[in-house]
């Protein structure tokens, strides 16, 4: 579905990645994890077309990423939960939601997908005509998720959903992660939260200082002594 | 000063607030956007008169037909300053912009005085709008009540723009963040010219009323309203819609109320006005409307 070769990205003369190679298949869920500063939100962005890569491609169905503005990307069916949730706080939580449905002319559809986005997150619905800034963090989070949703995505792009929440809610947000899945959306997952990112994916990456250091099964790499030491805290 | 007398003023201030207001609305509507504060809005007011001018007296437009050719004419050069003057440097820090635009409104200026030529000229009003409709005691100008009644149409059609049209979500959203309105898939260079548009074509209608009023147009006009509904677009928040129209109608206010209250005083009515304004930020340093710093996500 979507494969990154050889791919670099700079910040100026900043080398943020350097050459990564990776691949996401249709139905699966793939993890992304790595510290702080590794280049997992560079990675994400690259891919959205919000950073533009220097060298490499990213190929997705019949397109070349790289050669694409956002919109025509998410067009396409990928959209990304950013890092930090980024809601319009003085938007609704209804006009947040519309606004995932930015491009999308089909009326009946996005009706129907907000009637599923309120039946995940019933939250939504109690908060519809509430300022988007005044809801608590979680709130947030399903927010950014449920927008995200109305564009009626095939692949959806994770950045580090589970920052900055309490430990409940992280588990909520990988299960409902699992949920959407579940519901025949493809995710690649930034982490830095790499137990549950591994748990939860069929296969992931490990990304240090912009290359690609390790891959493997979620299985393998929780088994994989470097990555119990460097990501699991043993 | 007596009832009726004092209605006419009242009215009188009113209409010069919706003028001053709307002309701030432009500054509010590119702040709130890009956060650039647009020193060449003044002058593209200016320009609008013009516009007008010589599509009535050049081309012999009928009035109606020179107004509307004179707001899109205004609306285009609001993008094409954008497109020139602002977009190369967005990627910069914001001073740059900012000097740009100081460097526009200089251009501008200087432009009309080469081009149309420093002496005034007359702008030309309708018969409809000389008229005086005196109701028992009061005498009001029409053109008083055109202004407040299409002022207030302007509002309420910008009001549908921004709360009932995708363009007008998009806006709002520009105003928090451009990436993730990228994400959302809204062109953000798009959004910006047409939000340039819709403050040019405010100018260039409160213009018209403006140049109703006083009917001498010149190469520097537009900097008097221009640093007035500047001052407006401060004091009521700027970025804030509402706080720019309530801005610009306080200071139509006192603008003609101080005077006709203490006609004594007249001289100093800057002065007073100023130290009215200051008084105002010193207790709501952010305008009335204006965000807190911390509110923005
Ligand atoms: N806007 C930016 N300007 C300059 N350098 C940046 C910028 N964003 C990220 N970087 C640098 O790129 C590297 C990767 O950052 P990022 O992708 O945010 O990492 P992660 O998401 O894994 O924490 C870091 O060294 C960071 O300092
Ligand atoms: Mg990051």
């Amino acid at each position: 579905m979507l494969e990154i070769t050889d791919l670099h990205v700079y910040y100026g003369g900043i080398h943020a990645i350097k050459g990564i190679s990776m691949k996401v298949e249709e139905g699966r869920i793939i993890s992304l994890i790595g510290a702080n500063g590794a280049g997992k939100s560079t990675t994400l962005r690259t891919i959205c077309g919000l950073k533009e890569a220097t060298k490499g491609s990213i190929k997705y169905e019949d397109a070349e990423l790289t050669k694409l503005d956002t919109s025509e990307i998410v067009k396409r069916g990928i959209t990304m939960v950013p890092e930090g949730r980024r809601i319009f706080p003085n938007l609704t939580t209804y006009e947040n939601l519309v606004a995932g449905a930015y491009l999308r002319k089909d009326k009946e559809e996005m009706r129907k997908d907000l009637e599923y986005i309120y039946g995940l997150f019933p939250v939504l619905k109690e908060r519809e005509t509430q300022r988007a800034g005044t809801l608590s963090g979680g709130e947030q989070q399903m927010l950014a998720i449920g927008r995200a949703l109305m564009s009626k995505p095939k692949l959806l792009l994770f950045d580090e959903p589970s920052l900055g929440l309490a430990p409940v809610l992280v588990k909520e947000v990988f299960q409902m992660i699992r949920r959407i899945h579940n519901d025949g959306v493809t995710i690649l997952l930034v982490e830095q939260n790499a137990y549950e990112a591994l748990k939860l994916c069929d296969y992931g990456y490990v990304l240090e200082t912009g290359s690609i250091v390790l891959q493997g099964t979620g299985k393998e790499l929780l088994e994989d002594e470097r990555v119990k030491k460097a990501y699991l805290g043993g | 000063m007596g009832w009726s007398l004092f209605m006419q003023h009242l009215v009188n201030a009113i209409s010069l607030g919706f003028v001053f207001g709307l002309v701030a609305v432009g500054y509010a509507l590119v702040y709130g956007v890009v956060k650039l504060v647009n020193f060449a809005h003044g002058d593209v007011f200016m320009m609008a008169a013009y516009f007008m001018f010589y599509a009535s007296v050049l081309f012999g437009f009928p009035w109606l037909a020179a107004v509307i050719f004179g707001v899109v004419m205004t609306a285009l050069l609001g993008v094409g300053i954008e497109k020139v003057a602002y977009r190369p440097l967005r990627k910069y820090p914001r001073i740059n912009s900012l000097v740009s635009s100081i460097g526009m409104s200089f251009l501008l200026q200087n432009f009309a005085v080469v081009v149309f030529g420093g002496i005034q000229r007359s702008f030309p009003v309708p018969e409809m709008m000389r008229k005086t409709i005196i109701l028992g005691e009061v005498r009001i100008q029409a053109v008083s009540i055109y202004t407040i009644v299409f002022s207030i149409l302007m509002v309420l059609l910008l009001t549908f723009i921004l709360q009932k049209t995708k363009i007008g979500l998009a806006m709002r959203i520009l105003s928090t963040d451009f990436d993730t309105a990228r994400l959302m898939g809204i062109n953000v260079d798009n959004t910006i010219s047409f939000t340039f548009a819709l403050g040019s074509a405010l100018a260039a209608v409160s213009a018209v009323f403006y140049a109703l009023r006083y009917p001498q147009i010149f190469p520097f006009m537009g900097q008097y309203p221009g640093s007035r509904a500047f001052i407006a677009a401060v004091v009521g928040g700027i970025g804030s819609i509402k706080g720019a129209l309530i801005g610009g109608f306080l200071l139509g206010m006192l603008t003609v109320l101080l005077p006709a209250a203490f006609p004594e005083y007249s001289g100093y009515r800057e002065a007073l006005i100023f130290a009215l304004l200051v008084i105002v930020l010193v207790f709501k340093p952010n305008g009335l409307f204006g965000q807190e710093a911390g509110e923005k996500a």
